[in-house]
């Protein structure tokens, strides 16, 4: 039951460049795959047409190992639960629910039937007789998704579901969605450009920016290895610090970083430092100790505390380097407590521990 | 390899087909139905207006009756634009912001201009103002001529115009905070300060279309003026009664080159204002 | 900011404004109407040729509401639903019936369908008979009251937005399902304004039935081109009754209109006018 999109290109009217271009992705059957990115990147152009609402320019979407492209979307047997929900606001839930069965021309017992199994499924029970307007972001949002599991979709198309929604019932819903996908098994491919929810849900993410897919994998390869800066940057919030290419070595702001051989020489270098991955200690002996760890080791080096604020378990430490670059460190809050650091504090910078993905390229 | 090319060569046609015969279907009809019922008719009135060349056509908009004719038009229809500029703009702001006794009844009125048909709009004028009625007969005392005059005109234009500007602008002065008002009232700003400063430029717009769509009504208003304006030719007939006259004594022709300068006029400023100063959701 | 006095002056400024320009005058004509009593009012009413002038009328009124009620929800779904080379100009040519002079329509219709005009003497051949007779007069009711099921009918497909029909459509419903399932249901409060505007106006029309009526007698009369002959042959009492008659019926069906706006306005727009 797997969705694959081969070479899918679009252009709308009068736009400038191409919403997508060239994308390939793969969905496998019975996972959660995600389309992350930025808005503007042509996530939703994608999904729009797995669905059939969009006619690429150029491509094929075949779902199930058929070729859908030429198939309009109303025999693309897909489930698609839209950001804005798109409830019929003159159908109350049990209507709306029953709609994709009653175009089926089903016999009326049976999606009755249909309606108060899916009604449980998403505890909306009791609920069939409410008008959309009458219901929270949350409950129409499980309409929605009830809706459009209750033409047994071969696949599940979500468009940013959670989007709309506050903190606390996006979390509960997210839950609820990975429970509801643990039950059916049900081929997902969602759309989202919140990397947690992308990391959190998904089996398989496919990276988009701009129209083009930058990276497609596992979330964990995603995050520990990014292919391009631009994941670097988009999928867990790297600190950018940017420099050149001195000796074989990055020298990037106050550092100075290992790079594979073969690195043009002067070229300018661009590292991604993810917050989590530095480590910071307090300064020993102000001076000459302190100048001596730099000195053994390039990959440290002396900053300011700027700001100190604490969120939750974790402190968001903001460092002022000697370059008068900023950089952001994140570490738990009895870490930083056990070291007593407060603001305006001096400490060390330590990268050694840090993945630095650095891109060197030629001017 | 040559499965993907032949996919590539085939798509393409199936791509369109897909719903795109019903889509052209609907195109046609539409296209028919403004064509038809819009272009024609038009094309006809051109066709007409220049048939005896461009010279033909000056001539028949210069002879002193349409010249006078179009000249009344065009100023009765610039007074009437500017008078409710002001009126309408002052009637919306004070719908807007002031809750009194009778504001609903007002606020109906403004749109009753909307309903009532402009021959009765014609004949209500005259019962109110006309030579039989004692309000007319204390005018007439005092020497002040209405119907069957100048005034008439302009007073009948305003009544069927009274809707367009007030309904422009209040949505749109409904939007802005009145906030924003208090502020700069307690910044130390006039109220003509705040006017100019704070309300004008939200407004601007929206009171442009209104006053270019009034004048482009009055252009071509014909039932409530046919019947009170007394139609003196050079003293007191409008271009639209002038050409009904034209078309009644048989020529068309003469008649086709005024309308096609009300036309040109009035469906430029509609569609400009229309289209370009209102930011249309589409 | 408004001080007592300044709010009292902008307030009768206005009041006197509405009043004496809108309010006056229908008194006036009620009052003119019923001055020579209630009973010569519905006498003139109940005359044959009054009734008979009032339902052709209605019969044009409702020839241009069903023209225009189809082919102005066509031309709408497919100027805001659609994408196509010339759409802008089919756009703007909409409005034009709202800037045209009703007399320049009535001209044009005569300058096509006339004796000498375009088509005149291919109907003449066929025995047709459109100007000075009843066709004439229904097309020019149609094109004086094309624009408003088109403009309502956009603005309502344009706040209903295509993500409700999308939905539709993957839920597996065809494209005539997706119109009369959801599409209508979703423009209904804007169909209907857009006919209740339409019939007032088609209701209204004098200057273009008029011109396209040749000013003959004997022909089928409408309600205004009525009260315009009464009032040419002095017949006072008939021509107030006939105006107040149809004065009467706009001013209802507008009434009406602001009954469907109520009801149609969603709830949020509501609360912020309120909370004004």
């Amino acid at each position: 039951m797997s969705v694959i999109g081969r070479g899918l290109s679009k252009r709308f009217a009068k736009a400038a460049r191409p919403a997508i271009h060239s994308v390939d992705f793969n969905a496998p059957s019975g996972s959660i795959t995600t389309l992350l990115g930025p808005s503007g990147s042509g996530k939703t152009t994608v999904l729009r047409i797995v669905a059939g609402l969009e006619i690429a320019d150029a491509g094929n979407v075949s779902i199930v190992g058929e070729d859908v492209t030429a198939v309009p979307p109303e025999r693309r047997g897909v489930g698609m639960v839209f950001q804005s929900y798109a409830l019929f606001k003159h159908m109350n839930v049990a209507d709306n629910i029953a709609f994709g069965l009653s175009v089926r021309k089903e016999p009326k017992d049976a999606i009755k039937a249909r309606v108060n199994e899916l009604l449980e499924l998403v505890q909306l029970d009791g609920l069939g007789d409410r008008w959309p307007s009458q219901l929270s972001g949350g409950q129409r949002q499980r309409v929605a998704l009830a809706r459009a599991l209750a033409i047994r979709p071969r696949v599940l198309l979500l468009d940013e579901p959670f989007g709309a929604l506050d903190a606390r019932v996006r979390i509960e819903l997210r839950d609820f969605l990975r429970r509801l996908h643990d039950e059916t098994h049900l081929t997902t491919l969602m759309v989202t450009h919140d990397q947690d929810e992308a990391l959190e849900l998904s089996h398989h993410v496919v990276v988009m920016n701009e129209g083009r897919v930058e990276q497609a994998g596992a979330p964990h390869d995603i995050y520990d290895h990014p292919a391009t800066p631009f994941v670097a940057a988009f999928v867990g919030g790297a600190n950018v610090l940017r420099g050149h290419v001195t000796d074989g070595r990055a020298e990037v702001g106050s550092f100075s970083v290992d790079l594979p051989t073969g690195a043009t020489e002067g070229a300018a270098a661009t590292a991604f430092v993810r917050p989590h991955d530095v480590k910071i200690a307090p300064v020993p002996d102000e001076g000459t100790a302190a100048r001596s760890v730099t000195n053994d080791a390039p990959e440290v080096a002396l900053a300011k505390i700027e700001r100190l604020v604490r969120v939750g378990g974790m402190v968001k430490v903001t460092l002022k380097l000697p370059s008068d670059e900023s950089m952001t460190v994140e570490m738990p809050k009895s870490e930083i407590d056990a070291l007593s650091l407060s603001e305006g504090d001096r400490v060390m910078v330590d990268l050694r521990q840090a993945k630095v993905f650095v891109e060197d390229y030629a001017i | 390899m040559t499965r993907s090319n032949a996919t590539a060569l085939v798509t393409p046609s199936r791509r369109r087909s897909l719903s795109s015969r019903g889509r052209i279907f609907l195109r046609v009809v539409t296209a028919g139905y403004l064509g038809v019922l819009i272009a024609l008719p038009l094309l006809a009135l051109l066709a007409t207006a220049f048939e005896k060349g461009v010279s033909g056509a000056i001539l028949a908009i210069v002879s002193p009756e349409a010249r006078a004719a179009l000249w009344l038009t065009l100023w009765t229809g610039g007074l009437v634009a500017i008078l409710s500029a002001i009126l309408g703009t002052l009637t919306a702001w004070v719908l807007v912001r002031y809750r009194f006794p009778g504001r609903a009844v007002i606020s109906a009125l403004v749109d009753l201009p909307l309903a009532v048909p402009t021959l009765v709009t014609g004949l209500m004028l005259i019962l109110l103002l006309g030579p039989t009625t004692p309000l007319g007969d204390w005018l007439n005392a005092h020497g002040l001529r209405i119907i069957f005059a100048k005034p008439a005109i302009i007073l009948a234009l305003l009544f069927v115009t009274l809707p367009l500007v007030v309904r422009t602008v209040e949505p749109v002065l409904r939007e802005i905070d009145p906030a924003e008002e208090e502020s700069a009232a307690t910044l130390g700003a006039s109220p003509l300060t705040i006017f100019r400063r704070v309300l004008f430029p939200a407004l601007w717009p929206a009171i442009a279309v209104g006053t270019l769509q009034t004048f482009a009504r009055a252009l071509g208003e014909f039932g409530s003026v046919v019947i009170i304006s007394g139609n003196l030719p050079r003293r007191t007939m409008t271009a639209p009664v002038h050409i009904f006259g034209a078309i009644e004594s048989g020529e068309p022709h003469a008649a086709a080159a005024v309308s096609v300068v009300l036309v040109a006029v009035s469906v430029a400023l509609f569609v400009f204002a229309e289209h370009r100063l209102r930011a249309r959701p589409t | 900011m408004t001080t007592p006095l300044r709010r009292r002056v902008l307030i009768g400024v206005v009041v006197v404004w509405v009043v004496f320009l809108v309010g006056a005058p229908i008194i006036a004509l009620t009052v003119g109407a019923f001055s020579s009593g209630f009973g010569a009012v519905l006498e003139a009413l109940s005359a044959t040729d009054s009734v008979s002038a009032l339902a052709f009328s209605l019969a044009l009124a409702t020839i241009a509401v069903a023209v225009n009620t189809v082919f102005g929800t066509i031309a709408a779904w497919v100027l805001t639903r659609d994408r196509f080379r010339g759409r802008t100009i089919l756009l703007a040519s909409v409005d034009i019936p709202f800037a045209i002079s009703p007399v320049v329509v009535g001209l044009c219709f005569i300058l096509l369908f006339g004796p000498h005009g375009w088509f005149g003497p291919w109907l003449k051949a066929a025995g047709i008979q459109i100007v000075f007779s009843w066709p004439a007069m229904a097309l020019a009711t149609v094109f004086v009251s094309l624009p408003f099921v088109v403009r309502e009918v956009s603005l309502a497909l344009v706040e209903a937005g295509t993500d409700e029909e999308d939905a539709a459509r993957t839920l597996g419903a065809s494209s005539l399902a997706v119109f009369w399932r959801i599409t209508l249901p979703n423009i209904r409060a804007g169909l209907l304004n857009g006919v209740l505007l339409t019939s007032a106006r088609a209701l209204g029309e004098f200057g273009a039935v008029l011109v396209v009526s040749g000013g003959i007698a004997e022909l089928a009369e409408t309600g205004t081109l009525f009260v315009f002959r009464a009032l040419d042959d002095r017949r006072d009492v008939a021509a107030y009754a006939m105006a107040l008659a149809l004065a009467a019926i706009t001013m209802a069906i507008l009434g009406a209109l602001f009954v469907v706006r109520r009801r149609a306005a969603h709830s949020p727009v509501r609360t912020r006018e309120v909370l004004r």
